[in-house]
């Protein structure tokens, strides 16, 4: 289906790999981290676990407040195909569901569950699949979806998406790269964990069927390498492969284009050129979900940097803060003049805002640098052209150009230069003599073009509304006039096909009508001349108490009105059987009425 | 003589076929409505919201295709006004002030509770955001909002809050002179 692939297995089988453009070498700086194996934490106190920690939407909440929940218990269901649900990290109480600071360059808080521990740490009744060869692929896909299980390298893309493949697929690649500075933490994991992973291998073959699967692993990690090589030698068509060491090759399509030179075409998917790509902590947590049943709760966690006294590498549960990680680490505050705590590496991570910030399912490192170790950004100078960013860039863009359009915010042209194509690794900041922060701008810019489009097709829908609405008010107008113009017309047909017929009962009911009228002016009048001449007798009677006379006089008023009310009744009702038929009657009063 | 009759015949001919010609195009290449009001009408922010002093954007794109200032829109800001001066090939200027200012965007928020249900917003808002029936409480559908401010003056008991729309992440702008929160770091030193 794709042309060349024996000849890229041939090229694999001899490790002569190709090469991607651009890439910088930064110093590596990972056996700060990588020294000692990975370590349990204690339980926690509090955690905060964000209920969208993936790219998608979140999932419905299933627990409210004051909820007992037990470790692993879902706390969140999908729903929608792009939802992914979160987990109890321990057993405890839901004290809160509330907004918490999010584990994101902004620190908007986000909706988050927080959960009170109760220190017994009781896992809720596990549910493995005892041969995952015989059961099906969509249960497994579900399975992985229920697990909370998305992308762990960075990106946190569905993993149940990205597994539910039905295009033709020719290499699964397994990613062991981890080519930011620091980190190791899915070196340790590899070296530790070798053969769970090589399970999460085995059942991701089983779902997806490739031809061949790579495992991938930077040269400057022999160890994991040869641990791999040991946990995939009996596959025939595993190949674990040694990739030169240079930032950023464990980018998606960077790595595919080292193995296979073949290239993800912009805007489209790794599929699109037969391969998938997993990484190492996915395959692990894959594993995890259907061997053992258990959810994705708790992934390794790099604390490094000279910040810390012992840098190690963690397995810390989803929704710690990462306060108790700088415990755990043994923070020395005398290293930082002013408290920096990164989430990430140096090249793409971001300085947390709070101490608070949880650990998600994609966060792999925490880094706290001494003062001199990673300076603080100076102020930016003037671009002098140099095109270092350029000869940088492994997505072969323009970073120049891209930087002008966008700090000029000429997203249009920033777009024409395939701006959307930058996969934000910070290469060419790196390299940037006059220390502008590229990325920077290119985050901005691509947000403004999103919020844009978001808004155009906002306004467009409300326009759609709009003229809705126009046409509706319209078209109930237009119905209102035909429906008057209809009655008009029926009534002058009527009025003029039996003429003389209905003009009688319209007199005669006019005339009743007014007989009626006039029934009740002469009682009323009968009423108040009975009242006066009453009124006129009290007088006589007692002239000298005009208090009294005038107290009976409201009281007379009201009896007369009370009367008259009684006489009028009376009127109606005798007035009926007068009538010449009831059908006649109700006629005339619809007539008087249309009139 | 002959030469005359000719030439008139011939200029008559030419001006009968000619004059046939653009008739036809005329019929064939028919355009349908103002394709200008269309290109101003797409610039608008569609909020409906009538501050132009216009019953609506198509309206008062109508009115900017027959020469009426482009700067009369505070929901479309700066960059609406960029974008029609680009398009009308007229400078452009600064906002309005008689008509508003650009104002951060904002949605409709009924106060439920003090809703007597009256319809009187429902029948106010110009895109059919608000839910509800008479005797009611009535809701506003946030997603289909413009935030154009009509339905606030029509309600007899002042229920109505123009609320500012909450940034979340996903719609972060990466301004961190405006949220206050640390930098990315990425430069490292060797």
């Amino acid at each position: 289906m794709f042309a060349n692939y024996d000849k890229i297995i041939e090229r694999i089988s001899l490790n002569q790999l190709w090469d991607f453009p651009g890439g910088v070498h930064p110093p590596q700086q990972k056996t700060l981290s990588n020294q000692s194996s990975i370590e349990y934490l204690q339980v926690e106190k509090t955690y905060y676990v964000p209920v969208k920690q993936h790219i998608g939407i979140e999932g419905k909440l299933l627990v409210c407040e004051g909820d007992k929940v037990l470790k692993g218990q879902a706390l969140t269901t999908s729903e929608a195909p792009f939802s992914v649900p979160v987990h109890a990290p321990t057993s405890g109480a839901v004290t809160k569901i509330t907004n918490h600071v999010s584990a994101h360059p902004s620190g908007i808080p986000e909706l988050s569950v927080i959960i009170d521990a109760d220190g017994q740490d009781t896992w809720i009744e596990l549910d493995p699949v005892p041969d995952y060869a015989k059961t099906s692929k969509s249960e497994l896909i579900e399975r992985i979806c229920d697990a909370g299980i998305s992308g762990m390298g960075g990106a946190g893309f569905p993993t149940h998406i990205k597994t539910n493949n039905s295009k033709p697929l020719e290499f699964l690649i397994i990613n062991g790269i981890e080519c930011e500075p620091y980190i190791s933490s899915d070196d340790r994991l590899m070296r530790e964990h070798a053969w769970q992973i090589r399970q999460g291998i085995d059942i991701l073959v089983h779902i997806l069927q490739p031809k061949q699967v790579i495992v991938a692993v930077e040269d400057n990690k022999p160890e994991a390498l040869e641990t791999m090589s040991i946990a995939c030698q009996q596959k025939i068509n595993y190949q674990v492969v040694s990739v030169p060491t240079k930032y950023p090759a464990g980018g998606e399509k960077q790595l595919i284009q080292v193995l296979t030179s073949r290239e993800v075409p912009a805007n489209g998917l790794p599929i699109d050129v037969g391969c998938i790509m997993y990484n190492v902590a996915t395959c692990y947590a894959i594993a995890d979900a259907i061997v053992e049943g258990k959810p994705l709760i708790e992934r390794v966690v790099t604390l490094t940097g000279e910040g810390f006294k012992s840098p190690k590498n963690v397995w810390a549960r989803l929704g710690t803060p990462i306060q108790s990680l700088l415990t755990y680490g043994d923070y020395d505050q005398s290293q930082q003049s002013s408290p920096r705590f990164i989430m990430g590496g140096p090249m793409m991570g971001f300085t947390v805002t709070s101490m608070l910030t949880p650990i998600v399912k994609i966060s792999n490192c925490i880094l706290v640098p001494a003062d001199n170790e990673l300076p603080h950004p100076e102020d930016e100078r003037a671009c002098i052209r140099c095109s270092a960013c350029s000869d940088v860039c492994p997505a072969s863009l323009l970073p120049q150009q891209l930087f002008w359009y966008s700090k000029a915010k000429e997203l249009e042209k920033a777009e024409e230069y395939n701006l959307f194509d930058c996969i934000e690794c910070g290469a060419c900041a790196y390299v940037c003599p006059s220390e502008i922060p590229l990325v920077h701008y290119y985050r901005q810019a691509k947000a403004d073009i999103r919020n844009q489009k978001e808004e155009k097709e906002k306004s467009d829908k409300a326009k759609i509304r709009f003229e809705a609405r126009k046409a509706r008010l319209l078209k109930e107008k237009e119905q209102r006039e035909e429906k008057h113009r209809l009655a008009a017309e029926a009534r002058k047909a009527s009025l003029s096909t039996d003429g003389g017929g209905t003009k009688d009962k319209i007199a005669a009911a006019l005339a009743r009508a007014k007989a009626k009228k006039e029934a009740l002016a002469k009682q009323e009048a009968l009423a108040e001349k009975e009242a006066l001449a009453k009124q006129e007798a009290l007088a006589k009677q007692a002239p000298h108490i005009a208090d009294l006379a005038e107290s009976e006089k409201t009281k007379a008023v009201s009896v007369s009105e009370v009367s008259t009310e009684v006489v009028a009744s009376q009127t109606a009702q005798g007035a009926s059987p007068a009538k010449d038929s009831p059908e006649d009657d109700a006629a005339a009063n619809e007539e008087t009425k249309e009139l | 003589m002959t030469l005359t009759v000719f030439a008139l015949a011939a200029i008559a001919l030419l001006a009968l076929i000619f004059g046939a010609l653009l008739g036809f195009a005329a019929i064939r290449f028919k355009v349908e409505g103002d394709p200008l009001v269309d290109q101003i009408d797409a610039i608008l922010p569609q909020t409906q919201c009538g501050q132009c002093g216009y019953p609506g954007c198509k309206p008062y794109a109508e009115a900017i295709a027959n020469g009426d200032d482009i700067n009369k829109c505070p929901p479309g800001g700066e960059t609406t006004i960029r974008e029609l001066s680009a398009l009308m090939g007229v400078e452009a200027k600064p906002l309005d002030a008689a008509h508003g200012v650009e104002d951060v965007k904002k949605v409709a928020f009924i106060r439920e509770d003090e809703c007597i249900g009256c319809t009187k917003c429902i029948q106010a808002c110009p895109v059919d955001a608000i839910l509800g029936a008479a005797k009611q409480m009535h809701t506003i559908l946030i997603d289909e909002c413009t935030g154009c401010d009509l339905c606030v003056d029509p309600c007899p008991v002042d229920c109505i809050d123009m609320v500012p729309v909450e940034v979340d992440s996903s719609h972060w702008e990466w301004k961190f002179n405006k949220v206050p929160v640390g930098d990315i770091p990425i430069r490292q030193m060797s």
